[in-house]
């Protein structure tokens, strides 16, 4: 009896130590690939292809009710800005900021290279 | 009864030691609690191996894990950009900036350089392999100090899952090269060893500040 006892607790123990959780804390969607085919395949990432999948995992994001991945916002707004949408990049980058504070240096460096750049 | 009782505590342990411990010997964290990184900037990988395009393919497979272990991790791709408009040409460039311009631009906490030492794929007669293998530093942002090690080594052989057969090595070599030749395997390979090395219950990270304490594993 003690036996079994012990088995079961033991199986307990391997699942709570060992087994990969399966919560990610974020969805990640295209990005990877993103970031894979604009340096590998940048015929088929153009800033407009970027932009639309990068949109789309974040509505994914938003529609599983999980805070966007950090990052996503800022990558966004470099696309808004290499198609010449200085507003959209702008609000983009602001976005990163608000969600994730640890930005605030990089995201006003980036700010403020783009109004040097008009 | 009380050998039955004994046997099982036994297994148990021997479970737990094959299972987990792959390293017995402790992991040092005492500079990691000390800095408690909130946020993670990855200079693109110096890249010591004969595929042009590793230290790019890492770097597609490196936000996530660190993510996912709680870290804020500065883009990627706007980093890399970035840095190549202010004059930098190539990740060796890259990993040679100052601390104090990468504290007044960028301003992480944390910054992991790494270096590649042997990747791609590798056809032989009765067997293609997937090589990834990389060499990763932790360094706090204000002191310079380490804080942290790793290596992300693994590979793929197409016999990994064959039959012992002679004519199974040989059909599985000509389907991965067919497929290899449309796909490359690294990005997965990378994925699953990155994963594998920041999550590594002995010498991994720790958690960082978005990774609640009750899901810690």
């Amino acid at each position: 009896m003690y036996t079994r006892t012990l088995t079961v607790l033991a199986a307990a123990l391997l699942a709570t130590g060992c087994a990969p959780k399966n919560t990610s804390l974020y969805h990640w969607g295209n990005y990877e690939g993103v970031v894979h085919d604009m340096y590998l395949k940048p015929g088929e990432a153009p800033a407009q292809t970027q932009i639309d999948k990068i949109t789309r995992d974040i509505q994914e994001s938003q529609a599983q009710g999980k805070r966007v991945a950090p990052g996503l916002y800022a990558h966004l707004g470099m696309m808004y800005a290499a198609e010449g949408q200085s507003a959209q990049a702008r609000e983009s980058l602001l976005k990163e900021k608000q969600l994730y504070p640890e930005s605030t240096v990089l995201i006003d460096t980036l700010l403020k290279n783009q109004q040097g750049s008009h | 009864m009380l050998n039955h009782v004994k046997l099982v505590l036994l297994t148990v342990a021997a479970l737990i030691l094959a299972g987990c411990n792959q390293q017995q010997v402790k992991y040092d964290y005492a500079a990691f609690e000390n800095s408690r990184p909130k946020s993670i900037l990855v200079i693109p990988p110096v890249n010591n191996s004969i595929e042009v395009n590793a230290s790019y393919i890492f770097l597609s497979t490196i936000s996530r894990p660190l993510a996912e272990k709680g870290y804020y991790v500065f883009p990627v791709a706007v980093i890399e950009q970035f840095m190549r408009n202010n004059g930098l040409q190539d990740p060796a460039e890259m990993n040679s900036i100052p601390l104090d311009k990468i504290n007044e631009h960028i301003g992480p906490d944390a910054i992991l350089y790494v270096s590649i030492e042997n990747w791609g794929q590798k056809y032989e007669v009765f067997d293609s392999r997937t090589i990834v293998d990389s060499n990763w530093r932790l360094i706090d942002a204000k002191t310079g100090q380490q804080i942290w090690d790793g290596t992300a080594k693994g590979q793929y052989s197409s016999n990994d899952n064959n039959q012992n057969g002679l004519i199974g090595m040989l059909v599985g070599a000509v389907i991965n090269q067919i497929a290899g030749s449309v796909s490359d395997n690294t990005p997965m390979l990378s994925q699953q060893v990155n994963q594998g090395t920041v999550f590594n219950s002995h010498n991994g990270l720790l958690n960082g500040p978005y990774l609640k304490p009750d899901t810690d594993s």
